[in-house]
């Protein structure tokens, strides 16, 4: 005697979401209930291994017809096939669409294209995610760009709006969309330490400062590419190192400010010329894509591995970095103050966040 | 000519994309109504198009209203190509044909492909304009209501119950035709679905000309089934009891939720609240041919058919489908009221709460399970008749005269096992087929009862008034439970005592019925789901010999699914079934019974003794150690079985019960068919003749099989009840978040050779299985009940074994959760279809045209009835309150429920529809019925791996229907479908040709409920009143 078929349907569409979980995870169904008897779902209502076997299996087609409408999230609600109350569909979407940070660092500014598709059963091996999971992850990522790539006005609304996400992971896809549109370098060997939310971090301080949208949220344009003009204006801000008076006085009043308050500040005193200059030269060569796609592993090198070498604390760099930035106002003769604080105000984020002591 | 159809197309959303160059679709809609065809301009590049159309308007005659479906078509526009059809929607225009239903259909609709499935959503507008007829030769019945609920809808008042109903439409399958060689797949189900929304249009509309002739206006606990006999034709018939209906004037509304409020107060006085005039504003339905029957007028049935009037409907009506109908006498005759006196306008006191039988010139039978209070006054037992048919093609569409005889065969015997009860009605009665190949098992089964005979008179009745007690001869909560026959000249053993309750009457020692439990009886612990299952293997044949050899074992599993569940009763300390159920079910080499009922402990009913076990051949001890154990066994099942349904009868001194009769008195009379063949099985012996019933012989292979089924069966898990019943006997308390689920299985059989106990083992691991996996999905639930838990069984394909589920149950209320978790109520229908398929569809060169129902192989008939306990342990229960749980007060939701109607939430947009199987929504109030939901879907596939196997394919289009029927309710304003219920699933594969074919019919009332936690608004000093009267009520 063998089950030929079994199908358990509900005028509402019940499901068990860790059965979810499991699935999302890319489980096969045997594995599935393998995991569930570990987790000793046998132990309730008398269940057997055959029962616990059709549940799974019932559950995964159900989450596979679903899968359809998960694709356009909005159509989940107005579609008639399932009903779902509505506080299931939130559920539903919302762990669709989350993914694992391991993943999605893999694929941080990689093009979301068939490519790199091809490269996930490394990626898989690497993490130890599934394959399956892998795809359907990297597959989200590749629609929600698809779908937001063109559209004026908020990145994160956008997203939120088409795929009524929750904000803190409408923030996560807007940084993989913005990554990805950037083609940001994430992948060299100096930058592996740094994770996914710190580059997410990273991301949304461009995305809040440094694009079109930031500025204007009325602007026509779209919050995905970084503000050309701002770009180019910020060349201007050479002359902190290439106006040698300027430049001294710059550091006179960074070390006045510093001086007793750090324990590195002789380290500092030393190097203030090599650190301004990096970050100075950092800002007026983003007018080139290249050097753009190059930010973050510039950062690490040319400001973040110098600190750590010196063994500055996150505390001492703040410090340095709060003066430093402010100090610039105090020049007499420096006429870019707007333009220096939307610059140093997301490289002091930045570095914050990628300085690992 | 009196109708004028309109219909707009508003939109679309969610097409399929339909041009693989752009992505898109040009979408383009026919509306199709009768002969006449309209179309929407195309709506070009686009999956969400806005039509925005004009109104279609069709004139129709209302007759053609009632018998065509509204179909729309909507299509891909191609230039260079035919038009390709995306998909269809059917719409019933029966709702907007009653003024009292819904008054327009608007809403999203799920487009359908018969080999697609649903393909986006259309928004259509459709209404009727209809214009009064009062032709008395015409052919229509517009006005009359229906109602799938075997119990009088919520909001209404029964004015007079004149009968049953029945009518039976047959044609030819399109399936089968000819010309399905040559048409596509798509074509053929379409032909199908059309023909058969036509035949049940027809259907409706010939018993609503029925039902206008007997002068009712509704018909209540309408069933309509489907015989598919394949070559042979396609038989579409119908069953109902025709009621005169008023609607309930919001002011009496109130007394409608005391319907809902199954328990009964014990020792609490009838209350006598001014509720019980009967309401003023009794509608008439405004098409009604006969003038309004003032209350006061003469009674109705007594002029209903002057012996002038035309026949119904002429036979020459032109035949524009291949189809016709057919008229017995019997659906005119139940008028019952004939000879009885006309009883005076007012509620009639004084009636006489029993008439004696012989004045009664008719037996009627009733399909209603569920009655208004004092309606029964005593039950029988169960009467069931099964015949075994062969099928010969339907020759002439036009006479459907062999089934009708078949039919109007099994009724008269089912009324005369009723008369041989002592009782002059069936109720709680239904009808099945069961086809295999040729041979067909047709089976009816209801309930002997005493009705009181002053609701088959002119309106006297009102659900509310409980104060309406008519007789004191037996108080009210044991009543019905009185034997009706006389105890000195019983139709089978049985042993009678005095009943526990009033110690007035005599009352049998077990009880089984096929209606629910009645408000009013009295339960002492908790009821629960009891099934018996059986299996037998018969030896493949052909024609005559098949159909000998069918019936020549159908008594023999009546008779053991018969055993079966009196030992699982007795196992539980039970003493009365309700609900039961047989369906026995026909392969090519194997016979499926199954019993479902719910089992209770009736307090009136004598205390059921145990079950002992005795060895044949006692001489070896370690045969008699075996037997102890056994023995032990039982007896701690059933100890268990005391505590998990908490039954304690109260415990008292033996009371001398006036010996009843003595032994050898008792007539050991069987009543059965007394048609030819069966009469060499009137020896068998239901009763298990003088031995002792609850003795079970271990030597008899039976009995150790008897003794397995019973020990194996799995207990419940801690936290779930089960029933088959609306209600579960012994848990009062209803919440109001529901859940339905339907569940289908098909199993394989390995092994062809089994032997009857193999099978049997496997049956029931099935049934078991089924039950387990629902708990298991269900457990998050708990505590939960699982209500109207039905099995159904067939047998389509060889080797293989279908199982089929309807889930429902309740969520929990958060503040009542807390306080008596025991009183939490889920309720859930399983409806499990097992099928062990045998029948090869090897198509016959031609099908014999022997009528074999001249020399009806008419087997068992057998009378289900109080048994025979040979030891009785003699245990008095003298009648007080038993239960606190009985007592307990009332949620204070259900009581609040002065309200007025016009809250209703038609207007808003309705999301949630629910669905299911019981005629109420625990928790709620109906507040109208918009009409009956009877849908018919055929769905095909052509890549069945690549949808997912047959478990997708199948999973897919449950869900569907599913949202199908969803949309239809909607669209007709309402946010329920009750008394839901799925009659046909017939499911084809063919795995080899990546091929599948599946046909389901569900039917169901939409209804708009409001939560009576939405009542809130009511001042306290009001509904604290209100909560006092209603109370009351509730001792109906």
């Amino acid at each position: 005697m063998s089950m030929e078929l079994d199908v358990f349907v509900g005028n509402t569409t019940i499901m068990d979401m860790e059965v979810y979980q499991l699935w999302l995870d890319g489980l096969t169904v045997s594995d599935a209930v393998k995991v569930r008897m570990d987790e000793g779902a046998l132990l309730e209502c008398e269940a057997n291994a055959e029962v616990l076997t059709s549940d799974t299996m019932d559950q995964f087609r159900t989450f596979q017809m679903c899968e359809r409408l998960l694709h356009s999230p909005t159509k989940l609600g107005s579609q008639l096939l399932y009903q779902i109350p509505a506080q299931n569909q939130r559920i539903l979407i919302e762990r669709y669409y989350e993914f694992d940070s391991v993943f999605a660092r893999e694929v941080l500014g990689k093009k979301l294209s068939k490519g790199t598709k091809k490269d996930l059963d490394d990626i898989s091996c690497k993490t130890g995610i599934t394959l399956k999971s892998c795809r359907r992850q990297f597959d989200n990522f590749k629609r929600v760009f698809k779908v937001v790539e063109e559209l004026k006005g908020p990145l994160v609304e956008n997203i939120q709006r088409h795929f009524l996400l929750s904000d803190t992971l409408a923030r996560d896809y807007a940084a993989i969309v913005f990554f990805a549109n950037s083609r940001f370098e994430t992948g060299k060997r100096k930058l592996q330490y740094l994770s996914f939310q710190d580059f997410a971090f990273c991301a949304g301080q461009l995305i809040s400062y440094w694009t079109v949208g930031a500025v204007d949220s009325m602007m026509e344009d779209m919050d995905v590419d970084l503000e050309k003009e701002f770009l180019h204006e910020l060349k201007d801000l050479k002359v902190l190192v290439n106006d040698k008076d300027m430049m001294d006085q710059h550091k006179i009043l960074v070390c006045a400010a510093l001086r007793g308050k750090i324990k590195v500040y002789k380290l500092m005193e030393v190097n203030f010329k090599n650190l301004s200059r990096a970050l100075i030269n950092l800002a007026s060569k983003l007018t080139h894509t290249k050097d753009v796609r190059d930010l973050f592993i510039d950062l690490v090198e040319k400001f973040i591995e110098p600190c750590r070498y010196d063994r500055w604390t996150v505390a001492e760099i703040t410090l340095f970095l709060t003066h430093y930035t402010n100090a610039a106002h105090c020049l007499g003769t420096f006429r870019y103050q707007m333009i220096w604080d939307r610059y140093m105000g997301v490289i002091k984020s930045c570095i914050l966040q990628m300085y690992h002591e | 000519m009196p109708g004028k159809l309109k219909a707009k197309i508003v939109a679309g959303r969610h097409l399929p994309v339909m041009d693989r160059a752009s992505d898109l679709t040009d979408a383009f809609v026919e509306v199709k109504f009768g002969n006449t065809t309209f179309k929407t301009d195309v709506f070009p590049k686009s999956l969400n198009p806005q039509w925005n159309s004009e109104w279609f308007k069709f004139e129709v005659d209302d007759e053609d209203l009632q018998d065509e479906p509204l179909q729309i078509t909507v299509l891909d526009h191609d230039t260079y190509s035919a038009n390709d059809a995306i998909g269809k929607v059917y719409i019933d225009i029966d709702p907007l044909l009653s003024c009292e239903a819904a008054t327009v259909i608007s809403g999203w609709f799920p487009i359908y492909d018969t080999i697609h499935g649903i393909r986006g959503e259309i928004n259509v507008l459709v209404k009727v304009d209809l214009f009064n007829d009062l032709n008395r030769f015409r052919q229509s019945s517009c006005g009359v209501k229906f109602f799938c609920t075997t119990s009088i809808p919520r909001c209404y008042r029964v004015a007079l119950v004149h009968g049953f109903v029945e009518e039976l439409v047959v044609n030819e399958d399109p399936e089968y035709q000819w010309i399905d060689r040559i048409r596509t797949p798509r074509a053929s189900n379409e032909a199908r679905q059309r023909l058969i929304s036509l035949m049940s249009g027809e259907l409706q509309r010939k018993i609503g000309l029925k039902v206008l002739e007997m002068g009712g206006n509704a018909v209540v606990g309408y069933l309509q089934c489907f015989d598919l006999e394949g070559e042979s034709g396609l038989v579409v018939r119908a069953i109902g009891t025709a009621c005169t209906l008023d609607k309930l004037s919001p002011g009496t509304a109130p007394n409608t939720t005391t319907h809902t409020n199954t328990h009964t107060l014990p020792n609490t006085a009838p209350a006598s609240n001014a509720c019980n005039s009967p309401s003023k504003d009794s509608k008439e339905p405004v098409f009604s041919e006969d003038p309004p029957h003032p209350l006061s007028g003469p009674p109705t049935p007594l002029r209903t058919l002057p012996s002038s009037s035309p026949p119904p409907f002429s036979p020459s009506k032109p035949c524009s489908r291949q189809s016709s109908s057919s008229d017995t006498d019997l659906s005119l005759t139940p008028r019952i009221g004939k000879t009885s006196p006309p009883s005076s306008p007012s509620p009639p006191l004084s009636a006489p709460f029993l008439i004696p039988s012989q004045k009664l010139t008719e037996f009627p039978i009733f399909t209603l399970t569920c009655f208004p209070p004092g309606f029964l006054v005593h039950v029988g037992g169960v009467v069931s008749t099964r015949s075994v048919k062969l099928l010969d093609r339907i020759h002439n569409p036009d006479e459907p005269e062999t089934r009708d005889a078949w039919w109007e065969e099994i009724r008269q015997e089912i009324k005369s096992h009723a008369k041989a009860l002592g009782c002059h009605a069936v109720v709680g009665y239904s009808e099945s087929t069961s086809i295999c190949e040729e041979v067909c098992i047709l089976s009816a089964s209801g309930t002997a009862a005493m009705l009181n005979p002053r609701f088959m008179r002119e309106g006297c009745l009102d659900t509310g008034g409980s104060d309406h007690r008519f007789e004191d001869a037996s108080p009210p909560s044991c009543g019905f439970v009185h034997i009706p026959y006389d105890e000195f000249n019983m139709p089978f053993p049985a042993q009678l005592t005095y009943c526990y309750h009033c110690r007035r009457q005599k009352v049998p020692d077990v009880l089984f019925t096929t209606i629910d439990l009645p408000a009013e009886a009295e339960v002492t612990g908790k009821g629960c789901l009891i099934q018996a299952r059986l299996c037998r293997t018969k030896k493949k044949a052909q024609g005559e010999v098949n159909a000998t050899s069918i019936s020549n074992l159908l008594p023999f599993m009546e008779y053991e699914l018969h055993t079966q569940l009196m030992n699982k009763l007795k196992l539980r300390s039970m003493n009365a079934l309700f609900g039961l159920r047989i369906q026995i079910s026909v392969g090519e080499n194997m016979l499926l019974g199954l019993a479902s009922a719910t089992g209770v402990y009736l307090s009136a009913l004598p205390a059921p003794g145990g079950i002992q076990i005795a060895g044949k051949t006692p001489s070896d001890l370690s045969y008699d150690q075996h037997i102890s154990t056994m023995q032990k066994r039982i007896d701690d099942t059933i100890a268990k079985n005391k505590e998990l349904y908490n039954i304690h009868p109260p415990e008292c001194i033996e009371e001398v019960v006036g010996s009843p009769i003595p032994d050898r008195q008792r007539s050991s009379r069987l009543f059965r068919s007394t048609s030819e063949s069966s009469d060499e099985l009137s020896e068998l012996d239901l009763s298990h003749g003088k031995k002792d019933a609850f003795v079970l012989e271990i030597d008899d292979t039976d009995a150790v099989e008897d003794i397995q089924s019973l020990l194996t069966d799995a207990p419940i898990p801690a936290g779930f009840y089960s029933c088959n019943t609306e209600v579960m006997p012994g848990i009062y308390n209803w919440t109001s978040g529901l859940q339905m689920f339907t569940s289908v299985r098909v199993y394989r059989l390995s092994n062809a050779n089994l032997t009857n106990q193999g099978l049997n083992k496997i049956f029931t691991d099935l049934c078991e299985n089924l039950l387990k996996s629902l708990y298991f999905k269900l457990r998050s639930m708990i505590p939960c009940c699982l209500c109207h838990l039905n099995f159904t069984v067939a047998v389509p394909e060889e080797e293989l074994i279908q199982v089929r589920g309807h889930t429902y149950l309740s969520t929990p209320l958060q503040s009542w959760s807390g306080e008596n978790e025991e009183q939490l109520q889920f309720s859930m229908e399983l409806c499990g279809e097992s099928t062990i398929s045998n029948n090869q569809p090897t198509a016959k060169p031609s099908a014999p045209s022997v009528d074999y129902g001249s020399f009806a192989d008419r087997c068992s008939t057998w009378l289900e009835l109080l048994r025979l306990k040979a030891h009785t342990i003699r245990r008095g229960s003298v009648k007080t309150i038993s239960s606190s749980e009985r007592c307990s007060p009332l949620p204070e939701g259900r009581s609040r429920s002065l309200r007025s109607t016009r809250s209703l939430p038609c207007g808003a947009p309705v999301t949630v529809v629910k669905m299911t199987p019981l005629s109420f929504l625990p928790g709620t109030r109906i507040v109208k019925y918009l009409g009956i939901i009877n849908m018919f879907f055929i769905r095909e596939t052509t890549s069945l791996r690549e949808e997912g196997g047959v478990s997708g394919f199948l999973h897919s289009f449950i869900a569907e229907v599913f949202a199908m029927v969803r949309a239809h309710v909607a669209a007709l304003g309402g946010n329920a479908l009750v008394s839901y219920s799925m009659k046909e699933c017939v499911f084809m594969e063919n795995p080899n040709k990546n091929q599948a074919q599946c046909l389901i019919n569900v039917s169901g009332d939409a209804v708009i409920f409001i939560r009576e936690s939405d009542q809130e608004a009511i001042p306290p000093l009001l509904s604290s009143r209100q909560t006092s009267s209603t109370g009351a009520d509730g001792t109906t």
